[in-house]
């Protein structure tokens, strides 16, 4: 049932290795905090490119439906995902988009958040491929529906040892980065 | 984080379920979205002492698992939509010459190549009926990540103790969600063997039915020599045409499955006893279902669930129970309108039956199911 | 004492069903000959076919038989030995089954080089069905679905084979009954995919409608077209107009895919 349940959206383009951050938020939940968790993703043909989504709900009793229905947090990295994507924002959610490529976000009844994810991954973390992580970081902190340690081990679970400590800060990254701009 | 419980996918689960189970050889053929099974017995089959084949089609995959499971091996392919087609015709002999195997068929829109990533529970009736001729059919239709291993599991003992194809069917939601399983100490879910011949090699036909409906199955290479046809054959074998003997091993086929549904068939009933409205639904789908029957509940209607786990054998008796109960029944389905046949078939009439059919790519959400359970109350 | 073949056959399985003039008992005991000449184990052999005159074969021979769906002996082959690797494996059918519905799993057998032996009996027609136009029918001849004449042109069976990897690739004809189990034993003592055409006839559905006049004149039309494979390096090109080389056409070693893949399976059990 709804009470208790928590859906949370990782939105953007192929490649951008947003799957992976749903997979890893709900290990982190699952697996590490003990709840229950479900990711299920929708994807196109294309390998890069395109609106990909993956959706991670989790909740203290067994899911059901396993999809999202209204979402409480949205990150959306492009602004095709963002249109795409955004409609079921719950009123009260949150709505996290990158500040350089979503220009236009909707406007509505929810937290917008807004900061350069990918170019964090870039200039302040030393690459563009752990952009996810940092988003995930940032998501963790906004939602505080897993806890920030359980989700630091379930990102260096996920990561080749010759990456954990890239990986680690782009989590912490993000994690510092979002409660910044939130708080602004 | 102990091993043994992991984050996994549908479709990676199964691959671990028939490993489990036994399964030591694999041929399949790429297809979105069933790969992951495949990728998974690539991985792991080499690691206890199994093949796998990445063959050249569809037809090429069916054929072999069924050459591997005659001598003696527990075989799986997996495949989707169109593959699912292709196979049709080797799984007809697989019914007719008795051979054990299971095939996965994660489920995507169609028909023809349809929508590849798309779900969709619109192969339902082709489980039944796709192969040509009279024929058995089981065919399971798991609803989580935990029930593909399981099921999967059992999808294999039900091959092996009946002697046939058994086919095991997620919509690609189930086959591609994530959620955490459990893995089952080995010894802690049952695994069966096929029945081998108590006779010996000159006394020994491969459909003796002295041994019953489902006579015991030698393997090639065992010291035992037997033919193998997909024309009508008799007890030893040797294709015949003689009309008694073929209209018996046919029925026999039919029967051995038909016999055996108390053992077979499988269901999850949620909250019927009280119940005005019934939902019927499988899958991903029945777990919408659940969704909207909790939000019936709470508005005050008397809602419950009847999740299909066992798809063929239909749960026939169970509808037809059902029927006698509730004032009205509810199926939605990743179609457009298989199981409301079935179902129809079932209630005889007791009560109305209505459909919720989508096949855009999307589910059918709780919110369909609660506003119909509403409608219809 | 004459050679004893019911040693090998089903008792109580014969006669067969080939025509009066057909080639293809001629080849079934060209096989028997091979298989006791190298003393195979009936337990440990398999033969497997798909569907035509020629896949009836494995009924007839006491070992291990399956006789699968059209075109698809070799996919089943290949699961028996993937699974049984020490069974010896034999797949037989004719040029329709081999070549046109299972052409996609004669190449890729031939690619993998997974040690078993296929035997291609080929008459260039749909016998079964009554004599329809096959993948080497010949260019211009008659068939029922060529009543004007085969406007297709035909597949060389073992030009093919050798062109898609195999790695034993030899021909015999039906009239040279003596040379056929010389050939299938060689072939089942090669490591590897081996591939053995043997040019057959069939009076019924293609002799007749070809103006072949006894069953005779069509096997003087296999004596007269072959040439040994060894003799054809000697002879002008013109005089091989029209015939087709028999013998042993190719012959390499290459890893065979059954033993690749347990070097695999130990090379992942050993890391763990």
């Amino acid at each position: 049932m709804s009470a208790g349940r928590y859906e949370i959206r990782f939105s953007g383009a192929g490649g951008q290795g947003l799957i992976l951050a749903g997979i890893i938020m709900g290990e982190a939940a699952s697996i590490y905090d003990g709840k229950q968790a479900v990711q299920s993703q929708s994807y196109g043909p294309e390998a890069r490119g395109g609106a990909s989504k993956s959706e991670v709900i989790i909740s203290d009793e067994p899911i059901d439906f396993p999809k999202a229905a209204a979402v409480d947090a949205l990150l959306a990295l492009t602004q095709e995902a963002c249109d795409k994507y955004s409609r079921d924002l719950k009123e009260g959610g949150i709505l996290l988009v990158d500040s350089d490529l979503v220009k236009k976000p909707p406007k509505g009844k929810f937290t917008l958040v807004r900061f350069p994810i990918i170019n964090t991954a870039k200039n302040e973390v030393g690459r563009t491929i752990v952009a996810n992580i940092v988003a995930l970081g940032a998501m963790v902190a906004l939602t505080g529906i897993v806890s920030r340690e359980s989700a630091e081990k379930a990102v260096l679970s996920r990561v080749p040892e010759a990456f954990t400590d890239l990986n680690r800060k782009a989590f912490r990254a993000g994690y510092d980065k979002a409660l910044q701009a939130r708080d602004k | 984080m102990s091993n043994r419980v992991a984050f996994l996918q549908g479709n990676e689960a199964c691959a671990h379920g028939a490993i489990y189970a036994g399964c030591r050889f694999f041929a399949g053929y790429p297809i979105t979205p069933s790969t992951e099974v495949a990728e998974v017995m690539a991985k792991e089959l080499p690691r206890v002492g199994g093949a796998f084949m990445q063959m050249e089609d569809e037809i090429a995959a069916m054929a072999a698992v069924i050459g591997a499971s005659l001598t003696g091996t527990k075989v799986l392919t997996a495949t989707s939509g169109p593959g699912f087609s292709l196979k049709q015709e080797n799984i007809g002999y697989a019914c007719i010459t008795e051979v054990p195997c299971v095939i996965v068929n994660v489920m995507r829109g169609g028909p023809s190549t349809g929508m590849p990533t798309g779900p969709s529970q619109s192969d339902v009736m082709q489980a039944r009926w796709g192969t040509h001729g009279d024929h058995p059919a089981i065919c399971l239709v798991p609803a989580s990540v935990q029930e593909l291993f399981t099921e999967t599991v059992r999808a294999f003992n039900l091959a092996e103790k009946y002697r046939t194809p058994v086919t095991v069917m997620p919509d690609e939601i189930v086959g591609h969600m994530r959620e955490r399983i459990v893995f089952p100490e080995p010894g802690e879910l049952e695994v069966i063997d096929r029945t081998g011949p108590t006779v010996g090699p000159d006394e020994y036909k491969p459909y003796d039915t002295r041994f019953g409906d489902v006579p015991p199955l030698a393997s090639f290479g065992s010291g035992y020599r037997f033919h193998v046809t997909g024309l009508n054959k008799a007890e030893d074998g040797f294709p015949t045409t003689r009309a008694e003997i073929v209209q018996a091993e046919e029925e026999r086929q039919l029967r051995k499955i038909e016999n055996a549904v108390d053992d077979i068939v499988t269901f999850e009933e949620y909250l019927l006893d009280d119940a005005e409205v019934a939902v019927v639904a499988f899958g991903s789908i029945a777990r919408s279902a659940r969704y909207a029957v909790n939000q019936a509940r709470k508005a005050g209607i008397r809602a419950g669930l009847f999740r299909i786990i066992t798809y063929w054998p239909f749960p026939e008796r169970q509808i037809r129970a059902l029927s006698e109960r509730v004032r009205a029944v509810i199926t939605p389905e990743m179609n457009l309108g298989m199981t409301v046949h079935e179902v129809r078939r079932c209630v005889e009439g007791r009560a109305p039956v209505s459909g919720i059919f989508r096949v855009d790519g999307e589910p059918i959400g709780p919110g369909a199911i609660f506003a119909a359970i509403r409608e219809v109350r | 004492m004459g050679f004893d073949y019911d040693k090998y056959i089903r008792p109580g399985k014969l006669p067969h069903i080939w025509c009066p003039g057909c080639g293809h008992g001629i080849v079934m005991k060209g096989l028997i000959r091979a298989i006791d000449a190298l003393e195979l184990d009936k337990n440990k052999t398999a033969i497997v076919s798909g569907i035509g005159c020629a896949s009836r074969l494995p009924g007839y021979m006491d070992f291990c038989t399956l006789h699968t769906t059209h075109g698809r002996a070799v996919a089943f082959a290949t699961g028996i030995k993937m699974a049984r690797p020490e069974m010896n494996v034999i797949c037989v059918g004719g040029d329709g089954d081999g070549v046109a519905i299972g052409g996609n799993h004669f190449i890729h057998a031939c690619r993998r080089n997974i040690d078993m032996t296929y035997l291609i009996m080929n008459n260039n027609i749909y016998g079964m069905t009554g004599g329809q136009f096959s993948p080497t029918t010949p260019y211009g001849a008659k068939a029922s679905t060529t009543p004007y004449g085969n406007p297709d042109p035909p597949f060389d069976i073992a030009k093919l084979a050798i062109g898609a990897g195999a790695t034993f690739v030899a021909r015999g004809t039906a009239f040279h009954a003596a040379q056929i189990d010389k050939l299938l034993a060689e072939a089942m003592r090669h490591k590897g995919f081996s591939v053995v055409e043997i040019l057959d006839s069939c009076p019924t559905t293609y002799g007749r409608r070809n103006r072949f006049k006894s069953v005779v004149e069509m096997m003087n039309q296999l004596k007269d077209m072959a040439v040994p494979v060894t003799a054809a390096d000697k002879m002008p090109a013109e005089q091989l107009r029209g015939k087709v080389l028999t013998g042993i056409l190719y012959k390499e070693s290459k890893p065979e895919y059954v033993e690749e893949y347990r070097k695999l399976v130990e090379r992942v059990r050993a890391e763990g």
